[in-house]
């Protein structure tokens, strides 16, 4: 035994005071050691050489330890602002939707942007979830549970728009096909009773594959609970009025909800199986449902929304924005707790700011394509809206002699200039592998799509057709704390998840770490070592 | 290891056969006995060992699941795939007769300029239905064919055991299999590698 107790050596790596030998020399140039160009060498997915036991307590120590400091502020402060949402709500009851800024010629605006907002950000999660699980990325690992948190979340946030625009909000169930006294039946031929569908099922089955993958979690949760008091039965009671011991909570929900799972191989089989059958049908739902939303427009005849690359370019916009997400909620995560560098690397990072770059791409080329199509029409209608609706500022319309100029030109450019030439830094390994720039260029791509479905959706609509009918459309005060609000929503859901769920797949870590293949005989590892793996002691002391 | 074995008059509900029932000698059903592996390679060369030695009712336990382990385990193939595909059409099936009643027989409506019988315009929903389908049948033939949700096992009484959801390994050969006798059972976990070896009380 060395001079320092295994135990201390835990305790530091646990803290984040002392980093363990990383398995491979370290090069400057790789970042933490994980992005590495040859192909023929796999960087670690888990930094820091750890064991199997310092995953689970890394983990665990999420949502058993108390959290930082901020981590009540910021709740009070995410959760203030997701009261605004059921204010505007409530006021939005009482008087009606004219308290939005819609009018006679734009009857759909900022709802149905929320809407398609936020339902395009869930589709990173599952895409992480399922087809990066298909396609065996093994890093994928370590942010599935919060990317699944994430679009579970946002579907949440997305479906209270069409609860609420229909304007009578309790008549929301005749969405549903449910016999009724009228014997009315919703039209099945409907894209918007499609897209009921699509997003209903997505949330379902979303919900499905994440509660799915954390039931393992779930388990190794309540064996510690339980580990916890059998070996302190004279815990402190969670609050001077409350009896109740916190392990004892946590033994019964966390027992509950892993529904007796105990680690058994013959279970590992089944679940395996399951699971996997979970990703191959969502890969096909993923890319369904935001094909289905865009059917909301391209079905349409109307000049702008008619358009046959709507549901690739639905798709991969989604795909863009819900990875800018994902950043954004990770990347302050990883600096707000420790050890969570460890679990998402430089290289996590930069993979998923190179499938922003693709998707980025494919975004712009889709945005260039809609110009080209208008041109190749030959409609004038059509290429009115893009000219006339979208691209044409008011200083080069001077220019080149035009009497009119687009009104929401600014619209759409800072959507140009977010969602096209913004992620173009990512070309460059320096900004990709920087958390402050993906940070940075992250942020922009929310702002960048959210303005992509506001151009879609209200220069589309605002002046089409017939000159007198053409107007504005202002969002008022209550449209925007209503978007405002579902934003504390989402966050203040994502604080909780952090704080009181199994953040991390801790099964599924476990099962990408060097030394859980069955073909690993190297007992050497200093990881080992601290987690108590030696055979020969245990002998002894079992009798 | 104390133990007293009683051979049972009747027969046992699963496999027909006459069961041996083991009890401590203080009374105690015995539910079988457990060792503990020290990694995955040495969890998984147990498993074709136990597997070889012809016991039938045991299980590996793990933090994960072992790359492998099923072939190790000699284990039969999951239904889970079968089940999910013959719901999952059957759920799509439903799906579209479901819209074909509403649209031809319950609320018959042309809009759209669609034709009442056409079956484009249904694809959706039926898509949607075979999905919602199939991914409630994953879930619960998962659960369904490990006999989930069960919120007691002898085996969650053992401190050590619970160990397994963190970092360990644990082989447990249980006491109504045919070949299970206290000393050649703990010879044979043993043998295969295994440390700890304690007995599980039902």
């Amino acid at each position: 035994m060395s001079a320092i107790h295994p135990d201390q050596i835990m305790a530091e790596r646990l803290a984040g005071t002392m980093s363990a030998e990383p398995r491979r020399p370290m090069n400057p140039e790789t970042f933490d050691g994980t992005v590495i160009d040859d192909p023929s060498v796999r960087p670690d997915l888990v930094l820091g050489n750890r064991s199997f036991g310092e995953v689970t307590n890394i983990v665990c120590g999420y949502t058993e330890q108390k959290p930082g400091s901020w981590w009540l502020p910021v709740f009070c402060l995410t959760s203030s602002i997701a009261g605004l949402t059921g204010l505007m709500v409530l006021y939005l009851a009482i008087t009606g939707v004219g308290v939005w800024g819609l009018n006679n010629r734009v009857g759909w605006a900022w709802d149905i942007t929320n809407f398609v907002f936020w339902i395009g950000i869930g589709h990173a999660g599952t895409l992480i979830s399922a087809i990066l699980c298909l396609l065996k990325q093994k890093w994928r690992t370590s942010i599935n549970r919060a990317a699944e948190a994430m679009t579970i979340f946002a579907v949440i946030c997305a479906a209270t728009y069409p609860g609420i625009h229909v304007g009578r909000m309790w008549m929301a169930w005749m969405m549903f096909p449910i016999p009724n006294a009228n014997k009315i039946w919703p039209n099945f031929t409907s894209p918007l009773l499609w897209d009921l569908f699509a997003v209903s099922t997505y949330g379902t089955v979303s919900l499905l594959f994440w509660y799915m993958g954390m039931i393992p979690d779930f388990a190794t949760l309540r064996d510690r609970a339980v580990m916890r008091m059998k070996r302190d039965p004279n815990q402190p009671p969670m609050l001077p009025i409350l009896s109740v011991k916190a392990d004892q909570m946590r033994a019964y929900i966390y027992g509950f909800l892993s529904l007796g799972w105990r680690f058994s191989s013959r279970h590992w089989q089944h679940y395996e199986k399951a699971y996997l059958i979970l990703a191959g049908i969502s890969t096909p739902l993923v890319l369904s449902v935001h094909s289905i939303v865009s059917f909301d427009f391209a079905t349409s005849v109307l000049p702008g929304w008619h358009a046959t690359i709507f549901p690739p370019y639905f798709v991969a916009g989604a795909i863009f924005g819900g990875f800018a997400m994902v950043l954004l909620l990770m990347i302050p995560a990883r600096e707000l707790y420790p050890n969570m560098k460890d679990l998402i690397t430089v290289r996590h990072i930069e993979n998923m700011a190179k499938i922003t770059l693709l998707t980025g791409s494919m975004v712009g080329f889709a945005y260039a394509m809609e110009f080209f199509i208008a041109w190749y029409s030959g409609s004038d209608y059509e290429k009115d809206v893009f000219v006339f609706s979208r691209l044409m500022p008011p200083f080069l319309a001077e220019t080149f002699g035009f009497h009119r100029h687009a009104p929401y030109w600014w619209a759409y450019w800072a959507m140009i200039f977010c969602n096209v030439v913004s992620p173009q830094l990512y070309w460059f390994k320096r900004f990709r592998t920087s958390a402050f720039w993906v940070f940075v260029v992250s942020v922009l791509i929310t702002i960048g799509m959210w303005f992509e479905r506001f151009v879609i959706i209200v220069t589309s609509l605002h002046q089409a057709f017939l000159p007198g009918h053409w107007g504005m459309f202002f969002p008022t005060p209550v449209d925007i704390l209503t978007f405002v609000g579902t934003i504390g929503v989402f966050t203040t859901l994502f604080l909780l998840f952090l704080r009181f769920l199994p953040a991390f797949a801790m099964s599924e870590i476990k099962n990408v770490l060097p030394q859980a293949s069955p073909h690993h005989h190297g007992h050497g590892h200093g990881g080992d070592a601290a987690g108590g793996h030696a055979p020969a002691a245990h002998h002894q002391g079992g009798h | 290891m104390p133990l007293r074995r009683i051979t049972r008059e009747g027969t046992d509900a699963v496999s027909k056969a006459k069961t041996k029932i083991y009890k401590t000698t203080a009374g105690q059903l015995v539910y079988g006995l457990m060792a503990e592996f020290s990694d995955p390679a040495a969890t998984y060369h147990a498993a074709e060992k136990i597997r070889d030695a012809g016991y039938k009712k045991w299980d590996v336990y793990s933090p994960f699941a072992i790359h492998g382990i099923d072939e190790a385990m000699g284990m039969p193939t999951s239904r889970v795939p079968l089940a999910c595909g013959i719901i999952g059409l059957s759920g799509a099936a439903v799906g579209f007769l479901f819209q074909w009643w509403v649209k031809t027989q319950g609320y018959p409506t042309v809009v759209q300029g669609k034709p009442h019988g056409a079956w484009q315009p249904l694809m959706p929903i039926i898509f949607e239905f075979g999905v919602i389908f199939t991914s409630f049948t994953a879930l619960l033939t998962m659960l369904a064919i490990n006999k989930l949700p069960r919120w007691y096992h002898p085996l969650l009484k053992k401190e050590r055991f619970l160990k397994t959801s963190d970092d360990r390994f644990i082989i447990c050969i249980e006491a109504r299999d045919g070949n299970f006798d206290p000393e050649a059972t703990r010879l044979a976990l043993e043998h295969a590698g295994g440390y700890n070896v304690e007995l599980v009380e039902e």
